[in-house]
């Protein structure tokens, strides 16, 4: 594997440059990110500016016949959460740039000239070109252009209209099977990043490329064999996640009293149900749309789907949970097709989906629109992309946003907003939110699988005790399967089925030809987070940032009428290993 | 007494034929327990991977109460 780095500032444009894998020998993904990040990148640097870089980079198992191994990390310093970044997306790209031979995509520097840059890269090589007829496109029409360009068998690494304009809130999106920009690393304003260094795209073509070689064939393909069974065989992975995707989830968290609606101020919707998983798989489905299909080539889990509009055309990818929560109750909207458009929307422009409903959210508070305005809030959306006054404002995020509406109730942590659970109704929870490196980020470490569906043992929601335990272990593991290139699904299967966790251990074993345990990868985990969190401390992030907004503390949660009640002394213990 | 039952994702076909979205209003006798109420719709007693009542995990012995909310969901999860 070899490093690209494309040094946007060189004289005459963007000079690219190849080299070996060097001290990040051995790393994938999130821990090969966050360490170049927190080595390369100083951190007091403008995340817009020169100093700042853009790391792409596949798991250590992209590329190979291993199955779920199509996630891709991209890291940066945040212009966010002003702290170290990893968002991670599904789709193709991941893939491709493994068997390209690509450990990771660097960009960096600050471009002379206000251009716009396409990227393509293929097995002959690296070719960078000016195209400004780029300018101010959405992630679609960039997609289809470059299909007309360079065929049907690429994919894209994009960003929007928010991306151009370096919204905290812009993400980057990842062609799918279908070639469409409907996977994003999502979350601290990577587009932002992106658009600083003034690339619009980057299009991968692995033609002539064939699977990446594990050094022992035979155990890897047995591993990877066995790894399949257990994801099949778990309950969620073969089933639940299959038929219902994430959204699934609304019921559940609803029914727990922790799904956050109205901006934070109820943990039940009343119209719940009207958006809720099976609502929208029988919508699909209805419509001719697909409930069940996979984000990238090689998944067995398929939690996506597609969306149809109300006269059968494509319109969206089967929006998350998240998404739906976000854009949905959390804004009081319960209208599918609404949320549906948001999602279209949002990937469109290139942004996060959480960001901007939680962003509408505080908003409405403010009274800005009503809350259950689905047209108020698509109208806002498309203030964004067109970058109005007010449009900057709400793709900067909530926290901006509610400092210019005058808004109290602001459910942000370092910057960054708060995802579909109400950490009074899901204390373990909480704590990831409170501590994690990234800022509010559900993803880095998933209390709500053991405090809620009972995977990976039980510990009660509603009491604090056993959290700071259970956000620590999970926020080791996460980070570790963020490395992989794993989907983090697979962890409902491993945590659960010591043979499939074993499975996964083989796989890295034969591919590399390691020797690693459960306690290697303990130790890789910790690694990852020792380097963003020694680069967030240096960057000015305290214990201060470590915590949630004051309303968590004040404000009792109906019904069970709660605050977090996770003590600062104890979130302070979490990284005490 | 009436209890509010819901049952979700693949449950759902197990709600009485009137019911709305994956919700119903089921009448039980005094002493009915929660795992009780759930067999009879037709659910497997080992089936349900989580149980609320009343918003709070629950075992399935607790003996229901007029108005309670009872849910019961297969194994299920999404993020």
């Amino acid at each position: 594997m070899k490093i690209l780095r494309i040094n946007v500032g060189a004289e005459g444009g963007p000079k690219a440059s190849e080299g070996p894998m060097g001290a990040y020998e051995g790393l994938g993904g999130r821990a090969l990110t966050s360490a170049l990040v927190s080595k390369e990148v100083p951190p007091l640097c403008h995340p817009l500016g020169a100093d700042n870089k853009l790391v792409i980079a596949p798991g250590l198992l992209s590329g190979t016949i291993a199955a779920a191994s199509g996630r891709v990390s991209v890291g940066c310093k945040s212009p966010l959460t002003g702290g170290v970044k990893e968002a991670n997306s599904g789709g193709q790209p991941s893939q491709m740039l493994a068997r390209l031979g690509y450990g990771a995509i660097v960009l960096e520097g600050k471009p002379k000239e206000e251009k716009i840059y396409k990227v393509f890269i293929n097995k002959d090589g690296v070719k960078i070109t000016p195209d400004n007829s780029l300018k101010s496109l959405g992630n679609y029409d960039v997609a289809e252009k470059m299909k007309k360009e360079y065929g049907e068998k690429i994919s894209c690494i994009s960003i929007g209209q928010a991306g151009e304009m370096k919204m905290s809130a812009a993400s980057i999106a990842f062609t799918d099977m279908e070639l469409r920009p409907t996977r994003h690393a999502g979350r601290g304003g990577v587009g932002a990043v992106m658009g600083a260094k003034g690339v619009k795209v980057i299009v991968l073509d692995d033609a002539g490329m064939g699977m990446r070689a594990p050094k022992d064939p035979q155990k890897f393909a047995e591993a990877n064999k066995k790894f399949v069974e257990g994801l099949k065989k778990h309950p969620v992975t073969g089933e639940g996640l299959p038929a219902y995707g994430t959204n699934v989830l609304t019921n559940v968290i609803n029914e727990a009293g922790a799904y956050p609606t109205k901006n934070f101020m109820w943990g039940r919707f009343p119209n719940c149900q009207k958006i809720s998983g099976e609502t929208q798989a029988q919508t699909e489905t209805a419509r001719g749309g697909l409930a069940t299909h996979g984000c990238h080539r090689g998944c067995t889990i398929q939690c996506s789907g597609t969306y149809m509009d109300k006269d059968g055309h494509y319109l969206t990818k089967q929006p998350e949970y998240e998404t739906v929560w976000a854009l949905g109750g959390n804004c009081e909207i319960d209208d599918l097709d609404a949320i549906a458009m948001l999602d279209r929307l949002c990937d469109d422009y290139g942004l996060d989906t959480i960001e901007m409903g939680a962003a509408i959210g505080v908003a409405m508070e403010a009274g800005l629109a009503k809350f259950g305005d689905s047209q108020a809030a698509i109208n806002l959306l498309k203030e964004v992309g067109k970058g109005t006054p007010m449009g900057r404002i709400l793709g900067n995020g909530a926290a901006i946003t509610g400092k210019v509406l005058g808004v109290e109730r602001v459910p942000v942590v370092k910057g960054q907003a708060l995802p579909a659970y109400d950490p009074r109704g899901i204390q373990g929870i909480g704590v990831t939110y409170a501590t994690s490196t990234q800022g509010a980020d559900h993803t880095a470490g998933y209390a709500v699988a053991t405090n809620i569906m009972k995977v990976g043992g039980f510990v009660d929601p509603l009491k604090p005790e056993g959290q700071v335990e259970l956000s620590r272990n999970l926020q080791i593991a996460t980070a570790a399967i963020d490395s992989t290139g794993m989907c983090l699904f697979i962890a409902f299967a491993i945590m659960d089925q010591p043979d499939t966790f074993q499975a996964l251990l083989d796989m890295l074993n034969a591919f590399y030809g390691l020797t690693l345990n459960a306690d290697g990868v303990t130790e890789l985990g910790k690694s990852i987070l020792k380097n963003e969190r020694a680069f967030n401390i240096q960057a000015g992030l305290t214990a201060q940032h470590d915590r949630l907004p004051e309303f968590f503390k004040k404000e009792l949660l109906p019904p069970h009428n709660l605050t977090f009640q996770v003590t600062d002394q104890d979130l302070d213990k979490v990284f005490n290993w | 007494m009436k209890v509010e039952l819901n049952l979700y994702a693949s449950f759902k076909r197990y709600l009485p034929e009137k019911s709305s979205g994956n919700s119903s209003i089921v009448e039980v006798e005094e002493g009915t327990r929660v795992r009780e109420l759930i067999v009879r719709m037709g659910i497997a007693p080992e089936a349900p991977k989580v149980i609320f009542l009343n918003g709070v995990h629950a075992q399935g012995d607790e003996v229901l109460k007029d108005g309670d909310r009872v849910g019961a969901f297969p194994p299920v999860a999404g993020g």
